[in-house]
């Protein structure tokens, strides 16, 4: 499906740049966003290796064990192929309490320490497995229980009414992320396979 | 109350991140006599190459994104759909903001401004807005960083379920800020 979506989205950017006389502004938008992309990632490496030297801190104290077993209710329904008491619980549990409490600096590297260890679970290191499109879905759709400084920079005095509709549009999104995994993983079209198959690759995008 | 509320919760905010990177160590240097220096300089080894892993995804996914914006694909796609929305109820004013929310942050937080600056904070719009900007994040960057980092590229069901989701979202601030706001 990526490879659709990435393809459609730049041949309709250049045929509606044509149309809109915007072909100009388009090809600049490629470059500068080719050179943001190594910005923000070369910005990560300073985050990163701060957040991960914690994390192996707090793995060897055997913390994130701890952290794991707490929540075991929810993460062995949401993650049923992960064992229970495996880091990867860790991370993610910690990757959601901080995304959570809206610290988007920290949540970021113990996301990916969480899909490495997804990662290691996964026998196709190619295509994502079931355990890693819930947590991705979750994440994206996360609930929030501190508002982001820019939206209280913006809305001033109003942020605390904005504050109780968020928390319940992000419980509603998350929902229906949970809902959409489990529905879409049992689905022949995404089903998780090997990388020859008859399907024509139809479902490895 | 919920004023004190967001307001103690966004003090205690604060606490968290100098409290981990204090509390973490002591916990592992009093309990399990870690070595913390030797321990989080290993564990920092691994952030320069997880950066450096993902650029390739990011490059691809953020030139097609950027390219789409810069187009103006984005408004023909608006009149597209604007009948179907209308049909449900969805503000015009508020839908730039929710297709923008999943492929761009700082394309959304502008959209959110522009909206704010027009009809004031106090406005429906601007509540139903940021509502949307709060409640979702950018889907395809964090597929691309986050499936990026351990070089996965069949995503499978992911981004249907991720628009799906954000798709929910949107739905659900509208109607929510209906119920509740007004």
């Amino acid at each position: 499906m990526l490879n659709y979506i990435w393809f459609g989205m730049m041949a309709i950017a250049v045929i509606v740049g044509m149309f809109t006389g915007r072909i100009e502004a388009v090809t600049q938008a490629a470059i500068d966003m080719a050179r943001l992309s190594v910005e923000i990632a070369i910005g990560l490496i300073g985050i990163m290796a701060l957040w991960l030297g914690i994390m192996k801190i707090a793995e060897e104290s055997g913390l994130i064990r701890i952290i794991a077993r707490a929540l075991r209710p929810i993460t062995v329904r949401l993650f049923p192929d992960v064992p229970p008491d495996h880091p990867a619980m860790g991370s993610i549990v910690l990757n959601m309490s901080a995304n959570m409490l809206g610290l988007g600096n920290a949540a970021t590297p113990l996301g990916l320490k969480a899909m490495e260890e997804l990662q290691a679970l996964n026998p196709n290191k190619d295509t994502a497995s079931n355990a890693m499109v819930m947590f991705l879905a979750i994440n994206t759709s996360s609930v929030q229980l501190i508002l982001p400084a820019t939206v209280v920079a913006l809305m001033g005095a109003v942020s605390s009414e904005i504050f109780i509709t968020t928390i319940l549009a992000t419980l509603c999104s998350t929902i229906a992320a949970i809902i959409a995994v489990k529905f879409l993983e049992k689905r022949k079209r995404f089903a998780y396979a090997p990388a020859a198959d008859s399907t024509g690759g139809r479902e490895h995008d | 109350m919920i004023e004190s509320m967001v307001g103690s919760l966004n003090w205690l905010a604060k606490f968290i991140i100098p409290g981990l990177l204090v509390g973490i160590p002591l916990y592992a240097m009093a309990a399990k006599k870690v070595k913390v220096y030797e321990v989080f300089v290993v564990g920092a080894k691994d952030g320069f190459t997880i950066a450096v892993r993902i650029i390739p995804y990011l490059v691809a996914i953020l030139v097609a994104i950027g390219m789409f914006r810069a187009s103006g694909a984005l408004d023909v796609l608006l009149t597209l759909l604007a009948p179907l929305l209308n049909f449900i109820g969805f503000p015009p004013e508020n839908l730039p903001l929710a297709m923008m929310r999943p492929l761009s942050g700082s394309g959304s937080l502008g959209l959110l401004t522009d909206v704010v600056n027009e009809y004031g904070p106090d406005s429906l719009q601007a509540k139903i807005g940021a509502t949307m900007y709060g409640s979702s994040e950018t889907t395809f960057y964090v597929l691309a960083v986050y499936f990026g980092s351990v070089g996965v590229i069949r995503s499978r069901h992911a981004i249907p379920a991720g628009l799906f989701a954000d798709a929910v979202g949107a739905i659900s601030a509208v109607y929510i800020c209906h119920w509740l706001l007004v």
